[in-house]
């Protein structure tokens, strides 16, 4: 394949990394290590950059209004926008723009005026419901969230966990069991307002994400009207793993970012720091770490790149977006780790941005779908049919 | 696991605060009738962790501020936000200096 850059692209990817390094970099070195916003007014006064560059609303299709980058250029881009301390999750702060639940552009066009045009319009704000405590690697069998049909409307009863941004959501995408079916054709998704009665926030979950936390959510007996259904009735799984197909690409090249900055924080600093009366990049030991980083880098880029241009010409791309997703969080992770070993002492502290980039990057090893899920996805391409 | 700051209240002095082990973590400060002053954090800015950030609290708040309770934690800003909304929740309002945080975060119903 030809992963050359058009004209067009190296513009792009030229121009974001002067925005990551002149707008977002010195902003950050005010902030605490874990922040995960800017300034209110830093925020507003960046977005404005970004729509006068055409760049906001990244993700939003063209015919609604995004600036219609295909996969690869977005995802080149990704890899550029997340080079910074909270870049891995937290790319250049939003400033960019979302695109909302993505499954939201399949919704009738009344649902889109309540929920997807108020969002891409920064007035509401989304969560996806997916995950339970009972799994989240096998959603079409580990959903207990039932909906039952009662006259016009559904009654929702169970709950959710690692839900990312349910408390300050104002409606929530939640799959739920209608069916006797205990696999993906008895599932439905329901777009729910959070103020519903019956809908609660009951605690947030910790993780490795210091700023950032995951919610735990229960749904008492929540009544929603039939018209908030998105898609089929029991046809709402398709719409779960349509998102979790497209989504890995983008959330592949985001974690390279992080693995060249470190690479180039590890190279200034073997070259400068001296032991043994000599630098460390004379060390054979250094030396080796910084090439299988760059291995490491190199091949995560081409698999992200190649997954890319797959989607882009339209043909299945399945199997290298799962191999983007595995090869790139795997990569990025042990150059991370490579690069605190590199530093010594310094590594480990808030005073740079690894420790942050190795604590992220292990949860990007198990969200979208854990590098386990993707192997077996890859495999039953690669060994045809579908295994039960 | 308990998701309130229910440790016994401690003296908020400078002597008391001068014995803490320079930590990151989170914090409740409270006049003498245990009515919270303000729920902070200790993070990576501070140069001495809990002890700076309880030392700009006893600036800030005065002699009416006198107790305090801490919980050390590296995820000291998912904590401070998780306090603040259950301080919200229990009290349906934030401390009158923080009520700016009120628009950030986001909305818990725990019970």
């Amino acid at each position: 394949m030809d992963f050359s850059l058009t004209d067009e692209q190296q513009l792009i990817v030229e121009t974001t990394r002067r925005f990551v390094q002149s707008e977002i970099v010195p902003l950050e070195d005010h902030l605490d290590p874990d922040a995960g916003a800017l300034d209110p007014q830093d925020h507003d006064r960046l977005v404005g950059k970004t729509k006068s560059m055409g760049f906001y609303g990244l993700d939003i299709p063209e015919e609604y209004g995004g600036p219609g980058l295909d996969t690869t250029t977005r995802a080149l881009m990704a890899i550029e926008m997340s080079q910074h301390r909270a870049g891995l999750y937290n790319p250049c702060y939003g400033v960019f723009g979302g695109a909302g639940l993505a499954q939201l552009y399949e919704a009738t066009d009344a649902q889109k005026e309540r929920w997807l045009y108020p969002t891409l319009r920064g007035e509401k704000k989304g969560c996806f419901a997916l995950t339970e405590p009972s799994g989240g690697s096998d959603p079409a069998r580990a959903i207990q969230t039932r909906g039952l049909k009662d006259g016009a409307e559904w009654v929702l009863s169970g709950s959710k966990l690692y839900i990312s941004g349910a408390d300050k959501a104002d409606y929530a995408l939640i799959f739920a069991r209608t069916s006797d079916d205990p696999g993906r054709n008895g599932v439905t998704a329901f777009i729910v307002d959070t103020d519903t009665p019956g809908f609660h926030v009951r605690r947030v979950v910790h993780t490795l994400r210091a700023t950032h936390y995951a919610t735990e959510l229960q749904f008492d007996e929540m009544r929603v009207p039939e018209e908030n259904i998105l898609g089929e009735v029991n046809g709402g799984f398709a719409i779960a793993n349509d998102r979790l197909s497209r989504q890995r690409i983008p959330y592949a090249a985001g974690c390279i970012g992080p693995a060249i900055q470190a690479q180039e924080m590890a190279i200034d600093w073997a070259k400068s720091r001296e032991t043994f009366g000599s630098p460390l990049a004379e060390k054979q030991a250094i030396q080796w770490m910084i090439v299988d980083n760059e291995i490491d880098i190199r091949h995560a880029r081409y698999c992200v790149l190649e997954a890319a241009q797959k989607a882009d010409s339209g043909d299945r791309f399945r199997t290298e977006a799962a191999m983007a997703k595995l090869v790139a969080t795997e990569a990025s992770s042990r150059v991370v780790d490579r690069c605190i070993q590199i530093h010594g002492g310094v590594g480990v502290t808030k005073d740079l941005p690894l420790e942050r980039w190795y604590r992220e990057l292990r949860i990007r090893r198990v969200g979208e779908g854990p590098s386990e899920v993707q192997r077996l996805i890859m495999a039953r391409d690669i060994l045809g049919g579908s295994f039960k | 696991m308990g998701i309130r700051l229910d440790k016994s209240w401690e003296t908020l002095d400078a002597e008391t605060i001068a014995s803490l082990p320079a930590q990151l973590g989170v914090y409740q400060v409270a006049d003498e009738d245990e009515n919270v002053l303000s729920v902070g954090y200790a993070g990576a800015r501070h140069l001495f962790g809990i002890r700076s950030a309880l030392d700009d609290e006893l600036q800030f708040l005065g002699k009416k501020a006198t107790k305090f309770r801490y919980e050390f934690t590296s995820n000291y800003r998912s904590r401070w936000d998780e306090l603040l909304m259950l301080h919200l929740c229990d009290h349906g309002q934030l401390p009158d200096h923080q009520r700016d945080e009120e628009r950030r975060i986001g909305r818990l119903s725990p019970d």
